[in-house]
């Protein structure tokens, strides 16, 4: 079972996530993207463990998964306090620093 | 390797749809299928314990809470269409494309060498063995990560929180709002109309008929009009026509 098509899987999911970070307007949406690059990241990752045959990457993809854990609640407790004062969820409309 | 290229394809259709569907809902629920993949994808890897923990952690409790902020945040968070930097939707894209490109043409020229696999590591078990790597090795690192949660459920809890920094309106407060603003721009101070009450509809999407035919805004749910979830009044009588006719084929027939 070769490694190549599990690193390329992980490539293409992380370049859509990205693309998804630069196109979509709505902050959840935008977050949701980050953590689909996080995932993407974490398969490569395992892969890369079981290419080097330790377990060091898995305790990596693990470190990642509780970091990605903190920063969904901190982020989506942001999105909701913009929420509740601009009535909006669209990356957009946080511009007030622009002024 | 079965697995892999039964899931690939649907995981990257899947990730795929998260660009392009318009509501955040259905957006969570392709990234829950990605993400569950992926588990499967770790356990096929020699990681059972990231494969739980990926369900548990991800698709369990991350997407819930994402699940949990759509809702609160509500209907009207769909994407607006508005650019705002001109050609920039084109342009990520266009790079988009070309970073995909260079990471998969850069690792189809590296040569990765030979798959060692975990068979010697996981010899006493893949839990034990992370359990040692995480208790000995990255101990300190996994101390660390314990002042990181309590931070963040902190700061979430404080992000969260709101000071109430008038009075909570009494009823006589509320009342007396209501008259004022009846005497300001005569809003109607009292109850809202209810939902129309039909023959064969009575639901709280079915709405009110004023005295000249039309609908009554004011009778159905503002959540449900921005949904589109309203049913139009002329829409509860197309079906008479076809409901009289029936009954006088049955009526016939007796």
């Amino acid at each position: 079972m070769s490694a190549d098509p599990f690193l390329i899987l992980s490539a293409i999911l992380f370049t859509i996530g990205c693309v998804g970070v630069l196109t979509r307007r709505n902050a959840i949406v935008v977050f949701m993207c980050v953590e689909l690059m996080l995932n993407a990241s974490n398969l490569a990752l395992v892969t890369f463990a079981r290419v080097h045959g330790n377990l060091d990457g898995q305790v990596a993809a693990f470190f990642v998964m509780v970091v990605a854990a903190a920063e969904v609640v901190v982020g989506l407790a942001i999105i909701i306090t913009i929420f509740r004062t601009r009535r909006s969820a669209s990356v957009d409309d946080a511009s007030l620093l622009k002024y | 390797m079965i697995a892999f290229w039964l899931l690939a394809p649907l995981m990257v259709l899947a990730a795929l749809g998260i660009l392009f569907v318009r509501k955040a809902v259905h957006a969570a629920l392709l990234l829950a299928f990605v993400m569950i993949g992926l588990a499967i994808l770790y356990l096929v890897q020699d990681a059972p314990f990231l494969f739980s923990v990926q369900i548990i952690v991800y698709t369990g409790a991350i997407l819930m809470l994402f699940l949990f902020v759509v809702m609160l945040v509500g209907v009207d968070a769909s994407d607006s269409l508005v650019e705002t930097i001109r050609g920039q939707r084109v342009l990520a894209l266009i790079l988009g494309v070309l970073f995909g490109a260079t990471v998969v043409i850069a690792l189809s020229q590296v040569t990765i060498g030979t798959v060692t696999g975990l068979d010697a590591a996981n010899k006493n078990g893949n839990v034990e063995g992370v359990a040692q790597l995480l208790f000995t090795k990255y101990v300190f690192a996994f101390e660390v990560t314990s002042a990181l949660l309590i931070t963040a459920a902190v700061g979430a809890m404080v992000l969260a929180h709101r000071e109430r920094l008038i009075p909570k309106p009494s009823q006589t407060d509320l009342a007396r709002r209501r008259m004022a603003d009846y005497a300001a721009y005569g809003k109607h101070p009292g109850n809202l109309p209810g939902p129309g009450t039909y023959a064969r509809h009575n639901a709280v999407d079915t709405p009110a008929l004023l005295p000249d035919g039309s609908a009554s805004d004011a009778s159905v749910s503002r959540v449900l009009a921005a949904r589109g979830n309203v049913r139009q009044a002329p829409e509860l009588a197309t079906d008479v026509e076809a409901l009289l006719h029936d009954e006088e084929v049955t009526a016939d027939e007796r």
